[in-house]
This record gives structure tokens, sequence and C-alpha cells, in this order.
């Protein structure tokens, strides 16, 4: 190792770069990073809003908690907002009131943290949606899929934990309907409530307990999760569409400098810049409607973020009595009578359970029933997965109903119905929502791909009209381009395995559940154009056209 | 003093007890209730002829439900009782004559002029003391004190009114109308009188001075508007959820769509 290649700067700023890098050796990073190719479409992105509202969210948070005191000690307000001078509340209600009115640009910022933390959660759910009707989960993935999921759960605990600490009337309801959940929790639930709550509820001391979450512990698992989410993406490599030259084994698109990079910071100022002008227009919490947190009001129009509302909405359609079935159930026990209330327990964690289990599950669900082990790095079209399409349109759908039941209230307001009748119709959505989004979203979705099959082998409709000599009128048919018909033809053909036998020649019972699964996920399904078939339906164009479009049967 | 705790034991001194009990609650009942319904009887000091032609009106509009003596009918209450205030605040409000039978009357342009809505109110009085139009210091909103006001409101009206007064749901298609743009008179009268499923709150529940300063308090707030920006109705998270997803994701898509487009 001589010094005969060593670089020479000639200027003073290059021999700081270079002495710099010498030691850091930054453009070997860059070297690597640099040339890391992301493809480019629009519902890639959803991933990075996400990432930039959390940075939001940090940034307008730090600036919070300058002037945030997330004490309960009792004070009686004394600020501008005349309509609540001389009212006890909170000191972290008084603080929050003191943020909006008192502190300059304090509503502004508190409005930048509330709508990022909205869109936050909203950007990570389309994400999150947009993977799992893509297929990006499969293999090698399955394992950032869960780091997904951990990451939405946690998207929503810090989003709840952070709607609480104004202390206002709004969020004090939210979180007496979690003492009212936890204490519905068989044996465990009164103790665990008065852990929480630090006694009995309300107490002195979940505000500041929340507050350490918030600030701390929830951020802190997000940032660690997103890094291990992103290191993971870089080890993958990004999934990508399916399209002419784009194969399982390479990515097609741009490398991360100069255009990537440019591309993906310049948006971080875009999506900045939307969240300044929505948090600039529009109002969010107006705490000051509500006023301070006091156990016996309760307003109407009392809902939690959106985030949350499914779990509300699924309180909200739970009946406490179904004719003369009582939800609430006295066990008695030697020691006196022991109440189940069945009627909070279930819609609390039932639903909410049981959607996050199968999302967490469903990747290895999916390969165990359709045995593909492969990896995939390029995406499916949903239409193109049927059964994947279904399940996750009934998914949206079950939660979607549970979502709409949490605003019963405002649906019945506006559109003039009773709010009997909004409840009724929610609950029968809620059993038969699913089953019916299933069964029409395969329909669709195998009608579309014989619309696809149609097109690859007759050509597109060219919206001419001909008249033959005998005065009958056809279309005229368009074959499309090779690129397109790469696109309709290359897919992955899942198709129905019937249960087989292990080494042992014996079919267990497992296999045969797989079986019958598969049965119902590909018993009906759309194969892709075949080279022959395609072959054939040429020849048959060729015989028809004899007749009427000369030029067009020479080509062939 | 000795004669009567001699006879504590005696066989009737339960009955005698509780008829005395009863009779001191009943009285005592019966004052506090004197103290609000004598402002009522005060205030109506309408002349024979408003009387008179409040019959005329009442006959030819109101009495089809409620009644040629306003004794009621199956498709409307008696009017007996329930005082000029109330006649005050359904006709003026345009919710009475009723637009059509439904879960409650729906507030409408109202369909008589000042002097005919006295008129009636006056007729209505006639026949049986009821809560009064209120005097003009008790919808005088600048001795009003708009935070005891709020709390007042908070605790009592804002679980189906809507914490920003901006209205809400009840069951089988009633609701809790809007405040905003509702007259402080208007707003008096249906705390007094509690027209349709709204509950009565009367003197000595939410005094006159209190029912100020709830007023007082909404009309401050209506004053005001929104400090942060748009409103979006005041129906708290929905609506902001609702906008989330809608104009905060779809101007978001829009961008995505334009920085991953390329020339071709």
């Amino acid at each position: 190792m001589t010094t005969t290649n060593e670089y020479q700067a000639t200027t003073s700023t290059g021999r700081i770069a270079n002495f710099v890098d010498s030691r850091v050796g930054a453009s070997a990073i860059v070297k690597e990073f640099g040339r890391k190719i992301f493809p480019d479409h629009w519902s890639f992105m959803f991933g990075e809003v996400a990432m930039y509202t959390f940075v939001l969210l940090l940034l307008s948070g730090t600036f919070l908690t300058f002037f945030f005191d997330p004490s309960m000690a009792h004070v009686v307000y004394d600020g501008s907002y005349v309509p609540m001078k001389g009212i006890g509340m909170s000191t972290a209600m008084s603080s929050t009131m003191e943020i909006s009115f008192d502190v300059r640009g304090g509503l502004f910022m508190r409005q930048v943290h509330h709508w990022s933390a909205l869109l936050f959660v909203a950007s990570l759910s389309v994400h999150m949606l947009r993977v799992f009707f893509t297929g990006a989960f499969r293999r090698p993935r399955e394992l950032n899929w869960v780091v997904g999921g951990v990451l939405l759960i946690m998207g929503l605990a810090a989003g709840f934990t952070g709607y609480s600490l104004p202390d206002d009337l709004l969020s004090g309801n939210g979180l007496r309907i979690i003492d009212g959940v936890m204490k519905a929790l068989p044996i465990v639930g009164t103790y665990l409530s008065m852990f929480f709550f630090g006694g009995e509820f309300p107490g002195e001391h979940v505000i500041p307990r929340l507050y350490s979450l918030h600030i701390m512990i929830v951020p802190a698992v997000i940032i660690l999760l997103i890094v291990i989410h992103l290191f993971m993406v870089v080890t993958h490599k990004h999934t990508q569409y399916p399209g002419p030259g784009r194969t399982n084994d390479n990515v097609v698109g741009f490398p991360v400098g100069p255009v990537y990079a440019a591309k993906a910071g310049g948006f971080f100022f875009i999506v900045f810049g939307i969240v300044a002008f929505i948090a600039g227009l529009f109002q969010i919490n107006p705490v000051w409607n509500y006023g301070p947190y006091d156990p016996s009001p309760v307003s109407a129009g009392t809902q939690p973020d959106w985030y949350i509302g499914f779990v509300d909405g699924a309180l909200r359609l739970m009946p406490g009595v179904l004719g003369n079935f009582s939800f609430e159930w006295h066990i008695p026990f030697p020691w006196g009578t022991n109440t189940l209330v069945l009627s909070v327990l279930l819609p609390a964690l039932v639903p909410a359970g049981a959607l996050f289990a199968v999302m967490f599950a469903w990747p290895w669900i999916e390969r165990w029933v359709t045995k593909d082990n492969r990896e995939h790095h390029l995406l499916d079209r949903p239409r193109n997965a049927p059964f994947r399409t279904a399940m996750g349109v009934a998914g949206v759908i079950f939660y979607s109903v549970m979502w709409a039941a949490a605003s019963s209230d405002l649906i019945a307001t506006h559109f003039h119905v009773a709010l009997n009748d909004v409840t009724y119709w929610l609950r029968a959505l809620f059993f038969i929502g699913p089953i019916l989004g299933f069964w029409l979203t395969r329909r669709i979705c195998l009608s579309l791909q014989r619309k696809d099959r149609e097109i690859v082998l007759h050509g597109r409709e060219a919206g001419i009209i001909q008249m033959s000599p005998e005065g009958g009128f056809s279309e005229k048919h368009e074959e499309i381009d090779v690129y397109k018909r790469y696109l309709l033809t290359n897919f992955v053909d899942r198709q129905y395995i019937p249960a087989e036998p292990d080494a042992a020649g014996h079919v267990s019972r497992k296999e045969k559940r797989r079986a019958m699964i598969s049965k119902f996920f590909f018993e009906d399904r759309v194969a892709p154009v075949t080279p022959s078939e395609l072959e054939a339906a040429h020849a048959a164009h060729g015989h028809h056209e004899v007749e009427g479009d000369k030029q067009d049967s020479i080509e062939k | 003093m000795k004669a009567l705790s001699k006879k504590r034991r005696h066989p009737l001194a339960a009955v005698a007890l509780l008829l005395f009990g009863l009779l001191i609650t009943g009285s005592l009942y019966t004052a506090a209730g004197n103290i609000s319904e004598a402002k009522a009887a005060e205030t109506t000091a309408a002349s024979q002829t408003d009387v008179d032609e409040g019959q005329k009106l009442f006959v030819a509009n109101c009495a089809t439900c409620h009644g040629m003596r306003a004794e009621g009918s199956d498709s409307g209450p008696s009017l007996i009782g329930v005082g000029a205030a109330s006649v005050d605040f359904q006709v003026g409000t345009g919710r009475m004559p009723m637009q059509m039978q439904g879960p409650q009357a729906q507030a409408k342009p109202a369909q008589f002029d000042d002097k005919q809505i006295s008129q009636l109110a006056a007729y209505v009085a006639s026949l049986g003391a009821g809560p009064a139009i209120p005097d003009e210091e008790y919808l005088d909103t600048t001795q009003g004190d708009a935070a005891h006001g709020g709390t007042v409101f908070r605790v009592n009206c804002a679980m189906c009114h809507n914490a920003a007064a901006a209205g809400g749901a009840l069951t089988r298609g009633k609701f809790a109308p809007t405040l905003t743009g509702v007259s402080e008179k208007h707003i008096y009268e249906a705390m007094a009188t509690g027209p349709q499923n709204m509950p009565v709150f009367n003197d000595s529940n939410i005094t006159p001075d209190e029912k100020r300063d709830v007023i007082t308090f909404l009309k401050t707030i209506e004053a005001n508007g929104s400090a942060g920006g748009a409103a979006l109705g005041s129906l708290g998270p929905v609506a902001e959820g609702l906008f989330t997803w809608t104009a905060g994701l779809g101007i978001i898509i829009a961008f995505t769509i334009w920085l991953t487009s390329r020339p071709s």
C-alpha cells in the first residue's frame, strides 16, 4: 500500500472534505446506498408519508413539551379565554389552554401535532393496505409485515396517550371507557384499574403516567421499529409491480442518489407544507369547547380520534341484552357473587383482537394454504389474487362497520334517520357485510381477470363500427402491444392443491383442512393465457379478417 | 311536653307523625313552587282584546289538534297551564303550527307576526298559570357570566346539544337542535318550558340568573367563532377523521402521483 493513488485535494474545502472522508468513510457509504434502486409508483409513498408525519410529530411535540405541564393539581384558570375564566381545572388542562391562547404560535403547533397524528396513523394504515393487497408481505418480507403491524399498534398507543393528555372532558370520557373495560376484566380488573389510575378513577396520577409513556417510551419504541423496518427494506430490496423487464431478480427504478434523495427530500417538505396548511386553516380538538374533565357530564358527539373509533363503535353496537338473555353474568362463588360484564368485555377485546390476530398471521396462513414458499419480489395486481383481495375487503368492511358505528349519532342527525335504525343496520352489516364483501370482491376480481383474458385473446375494443358487405355490424378490435400483453399474461397462477399424503403415506387432518381452504379459495379461478391459446386466437382472427381487413391479415 | 312524650307509644303515634311530615313537606314544596309560579302570574297582564283576538287565531289555526278550548286531543296535548313562554317559543320558532307529524316538531320560518304571537300567548296564558315570557333583564348578556354559564351548560345541556352547542342525536329520529342563531328569548323559554323532548329546567333548578349565564355563554362562543380556523361543524373527532381521510390524504395522493409521474 503506497500513497501513489492517494487523492490530493487542491482547494481548502476539498482538503477538509477529504480529511473527514478518509476517516469516516462517508464516500463508501454513499457509494453503496447512493446506488440503491427504488422503484417509482405513487402507492409506494405512503410509508414515506408516515415517516415524515412522524418527524413532524417529534418536532411539534418537542415544542409542546416546553410549555405543557402534565400535573393533575387543581388550579383556577386565569388566562385569556373569557368563557373559561375562574373555572377550576387541572394544571394539564390549564397549560393546554395557555399553549392555545397565550403562547405565541402555540395553537398552531398544537394543531400541527394533532393533524399530523391523524395523518400518521392514516398513512400507516393505507401503507399497510397497499402491502396487503399487492402481496408484498410474502417471503422474504413476513417479519417486516409483523414489524409494520406492531408499528401500527404503537401508533394507536401514541395517539391514545397523547389524546388523553389535555385532561379535557372529551379525552376524560375516553379514559373512563378504558377504566370501564379494565374493570370488566375478570379477577384482575379492579386491581388493574387501581394500579393504572393510582387509586379510584380518575385519581391524580394518570396524566403524568400517560405523559411519560407518550413522550418517552412509545416514541422510542416507534423509532426503534422504524429503524428495523427500514433496515429490512434495504436488505430485502424494494418490491416492484410486474412489467416488461421487471423480474424477481432485479429492481427497476431510480437510484437513491441523486434522483430519489431529491424527490424524497422534497416530498418531506411537501408533507410538512400540507400539514401546516391544514393546521393553519382547520381547527382540531378545541379543548376550550369541551371544558375541563369532570366525571359527571358526557357531551353529545363524544368520540375518540378516528383510529380508536372502531373499538368505540364495537362497544356501541353491542347489545346489553338479547331478548331475555343478558350479557351481564352474575356468577355465584363461595365467597359471593362475581359479575362478568360480557357486554363490555366482548366488544372491547374480541373484534380488535381477531382483526390483529388474522392480520399478523396472514403471511403464514397464505403460505400454508398455497404451499408457496418461494421468494416474491414482484407484486400481485389485486385482481390476480382474488382470494386475498376478497379477504382484505372483508376485513376492511368488518373494520369499517365498527368504525361507522362510532359515529352512529352523527349519521342519524346528518342523514335524518333514527339512531336506533342506524344501530340495527350496522349490527346486521357487522355479520353480513364481510361475507357479502368477500363474495362480491371475488366475483369482481374474477370478472376483471376474464376481461384481461378477453383483451389478450381478441384485442381491445377500438370503438370503430364496421359494416360488412352483407349489412352486418361489428366492432373492430385492436391488438394490444407486447408490453401490455406481457403484463396481462404473466402472473402467479394459484390453483387448488388437493390434500397430499406425507412421507408415511398418511393424509393428516391438518392437511385435509388446508385442502378444504385451498378449495374454497382457488376452486374458481381464471388461468392466464398460454402461448398456444394466443396462437390459436390469432389464427382464428386471421381467418375472420380475410374478408374484412386485408391489411391486418397480411401482417400476420 | 311530658303529656306528649307519654303518648309516644300510642298506636296512632306513627300515623300522626307521618301525617305531620307529609304536611310539612307538602307545604314547603307548594311554597317553593309558588316562588317560580308567582312571577309567571304577575307578567301576564294582557288586555282582554288580546285574549279575544288570540282565541280567534287559536280556533282557526290550532284547535284541530289541541281542541276548541285547548283541552287537547289524540293528535295534540292540552295547552292549559303551559304558559305564554311555551306559545312564544313554539309559534315564534315556527315549530307550531307543525309542519308534519314526526318524531318531533321541526323549526321553520314563523307563520305569525309578533303581534299575533303575543295574542295567541295571551289567550293560552289566560287558560291557566304557566311560565311567562322572560323579562328583558334576564336576556341581557352584558350582565351574564359566560364562564359560569359554560359550567352550567356542560353539566345540564351539553349531553344532548354538544359541548359547542352544535346539536346531537336522540333516540328514534329525535334530535337536539343546534343552538347557533337561536335568539336569547327563545333559549330562555326553551329552558323554562322544555319543548319537545327537552326536560324543563324551572327556576328552582336553574335560576333565572343562571339561565342568563347560559345564554351569555352561548352568545359568547357564537360571537368568538372558532379560534383555530374552520370548525368543521364543531362535531368533534368524527369530522376531523373524515377530513383527514378525504382532504388530507387526497392532497397527499395528488402529490405522490405528481412526484412519480413521468413524461410519456
